[in-house]
């Protein structure tokens, strides 16, 4: 029992950083047609843009302040690549899914790349606070403290584009806009500007994903290929959920991170099952797919 | 459409294969074409880097059935690559079967994976399918690193045992120009059976697929048999690709033969020769593998080192310089090394092909 809260505990902190991921790419895709492959390259341009405002700025600002300040540069770091690549990249190429989705593929290859060059293969490792790495006493277990920061930062986000989708005015068009784009083109707004929009934001939830996995699964070590492993979980929290649903996101990130922890934990243990969680994953794709091929809460093609 | 140019290719093609069938026997010294310790031609490094070339090249042109002809983006080719490789090397090394049962299995087990797996994918359609796809690829790259019965080892990788090959492809540096021509000769069938299957009745339906699903289904003819059939043919080339792989190559490692990187590789090979043309892909493969390898090699050299930083990094990284030459191709000739070679040429003729282009940008 212990250990089950403990493994639900971690679960949910995974889940939250899988809605980030996933809500992000889901939005994408649900406005412009785009599988962003990239989007795995915008969380690791976080974690590293939050590893080099955490080193670069002097210590004596505190350990505190200095991660508080890492996980603000990732996200602004998630989104100012992807704004720079929608802008660049993805614009020239609108009517052309197939192309943007290559485009992508090709900018996460060479981008990887270049993280390789700069920063070398091996992982850095962030400097974090105390209060991190300690657990806090609930129930009986301890609950190491990194979850409680995924879980409120996953809460967060998820209840501030809630909002943000359904009281403004360009949510509200980024909402119309995956229901029927051509309509809401029709009624002479620019979907343009909503397509960056979607893009940035995306792009900032990826780069607070990839800190936030970071502080909590990795042992504060940012290596350039850990977001290009965690996108492949993004796209099946992505498929199940429905393509184009935050909601679908949400519960969807919940539902296969739990089955990945607890599957792992109490399967995994046995030689020769040591995969089986991320296993498990795919599995549940397939009997979704089976059963609802739209997703939990897609729309009907 | 019916190419004026088709006995030209067929011409060029020919030379080619005439050439890369004797280069094991010219000795040239070749600097710079070559770098670092493979410019001789005949070296068993040289040689090996060429196996790979033909290598990738037949898997590319089989993918190029599927993505370029069909328009079917699987991104789970690598899943068939790693069974022809496992399969293979588990069949020889931890069962000790002969050579011919162990290359039925492995086409067996591909073929009854791909109809199976194909007929689930091919339940969605065009970005789902992609992403089905890309999820069995990544299960299957589980399982074999979590290293089943100790099937596979894991991680370690699994290195071929040679005891049950016939002679003339054991281990021994000398047999690597056997290994050379084994590949050259998958490439050769790879082609012959994509260019058989593309020029029939049953490749035009593949066209058509591509061009307008619906209006297939319209006229009555049922498109999911078709897009299954292209989906196992080109599964099936992509085993044999792997059996060639490990053979040349002599050890299977989940991240280097299974993981995501080979399908992505494959893809990018297509689309940088030119998709839906067969020659196209070949050429890209070939230039792809050739690249890898050259800027690798190129990277090391000592003159690299004394660059400023600022060009040293990014020039030393052969995934940089890959990744952003498949974008520019992206961006400015998405038709790929193919459309650049045909424009030129049309634009000296004004042959079919440019009035056709023509007429479908007016």
């Amino acid at each position: 029992m212990n250990i089950f809260l403990v493994l639900t505990f971690s679960g949910v902190a995974l889940g939250a950083i899988y809605f980030l991921a996933a809500s992000g790419l889901s939005l994408i895709y649900g406005l412009m047609d785009v599988l962003n492959f990239a989007h795995g390259l915008f969380m690791t341009l976080g974690a590293y843009a939050g590893y080099e405002v955490a080193t670069r700025l002097p210590s004596s600002l505190g350990a505190p302040t200095l991660i508080v300040l890492a996980i603000i540069g990732a996200t602004l770091g998630g989104g100012l690549a992807a704004g720079i690549t929608e802008l660049v990249l993805i614009r020239p190429l609108y009517g052309k899914p197939i192309s943007q989705i290559l485009i992508t593929i090709g900018l996460d290859l060479a981008v990887v790349g270049l993280l390789m060059g700069g920063f070398g293969s091996t992982a850095l490792q962030i400097p974090v606070p105390l209060w991190l790495i300690e657990p806090t006493h609930i129930g009986g277990v301890f609950i190491p403290n990194a979850n409680f920061l995924a879980i409120g930062g996953g809460a967060v986000v998820l209840l501030g584009l809630e909002w943000f989708l359904s009281r403004t005015r360009y949510g509200i068009i980024i909402r119309a806009g995956v229901e029927n784009r051509e309509m809401v083109r029709a009624l002479g707004i620019d979907v343009g500007r909503a397509f960056t929009l979607v893009f940035v934001i995306g792009g900032a939830m990826a780069g607070l994903a990839g800190i936030l996995y970071t502080i909590v699964f990795t042992g504060d070590l940012v290596s350039p290929s850990q977001g290009d492993s965690l996108l492949i979980f993004a796209f099946i929290v992505v498929v199940i959920g429905g393509l184009g649903s935050i909601r679908g996101s949400a519960v969807a990130a919940l539902v296969v991170a739990l089955l990945q922890e607890y599957t792992s934990f109490y399967i995994g243990g046995h030689s020769g099952w040591a995969q089986i969680g991320d296993l498990s994953t795919v599995l549940l794709l397939a009997v979704v797919l089976e059963l609802r091929p739209r997703g939990l809460f897609g729309r009907v093609a | 459409m019916r190419w004026p140019s088709r006995r030209i290719g067929l011409l060029v093609g020919g030379a080619f294969l005439a050439l890369f069938i004797v280069v094991p026997f010219i000795g040239l010294h070749v600097p710079w074409v070559l770098p670092g310790t493979l410019d001789i031609v005949n070296s068993t490094g040289t040689l090996e880097v060429l196996a790979l070339c033909f290598m990738f090249a037949g898997v590319a042109v089989g993918y190029d059935m599927m993505f370029g002809y069909t328009g079917l983006m699987s991104l789970g080719p690598v899943l068939f690559f790693a069974t022809g490789t496992y399969v293979f090397d588990i069949a020889l090394t931890r069962w000790e079967w002969a050579l011919l049962p162990a290359l039925l299995l492995t086409l067996g087990v591909s073929l009854a994976l791909a109809v199976v797996l194909g007929a689930v994918a091919l339940r969605v359609h065009g970005i789902a399918f992609a992403m089905v796809t890309l999820a069995f690829a990544q299960a299957f790259y589980f399982l074999v690193e979590s290293n089943p019965h100790n099937l596979t080892a894991g991680d370690t990788g699994l290195s071929l045992s040679y005891t049950r090959l016939p002679s003339f492809l054991s281990g021994a540096v000398s047999n690597t120009r056997n290994l050379y021509w084994i590949a050259l000769a998958f490439l050769v069938i790879a082609y012959a059976v994509v260019w058989l299957v593309t020029e029939s009745v049953t490749g035009r339906v593949f066209v058509a697929i591509r061009e307008n699903e619906r209006r297939l289904d319209v006229l009555g003819v049922r498109p999911f048999r078709f897009k299954l059939v292209s989906f196992v043919v080109s599964s099936l080339i992509a085993t044999g690709g792997g059996v060639v792989y490990i053979l040349v190559i002599g050890t299977a490692v989940p991240s280097v033969v299974a993981s995501t990187t080979v399908t992505l590789s494959i893809l990018i090979m297509v689309v940088l020769g030119g998709a839906g043309t067969r020659w196209g892909a070949v050429v890209g493969a070939m230039v792809y593998v050739y690249l890898q390898q050259y800027l690798d090699k190129v990277g090391a050299e000592p003159s690299f080192t004394r660059l400023p930083a600022v060009l040293r990094v990014p020039l030393s990284e052969p995934q940089f310089l890959l990744g952003a030459i498949f974008v520019l191709f992206v961006l400015f000739a998405p038709g790929g090394i193919a459309s650049l070679v045909v424009r030129h040429r049309s634009r000296r003729a004004l042959g079919a092909p440019a009035l056709s282009s023509l007429i479908r940008k007016v």
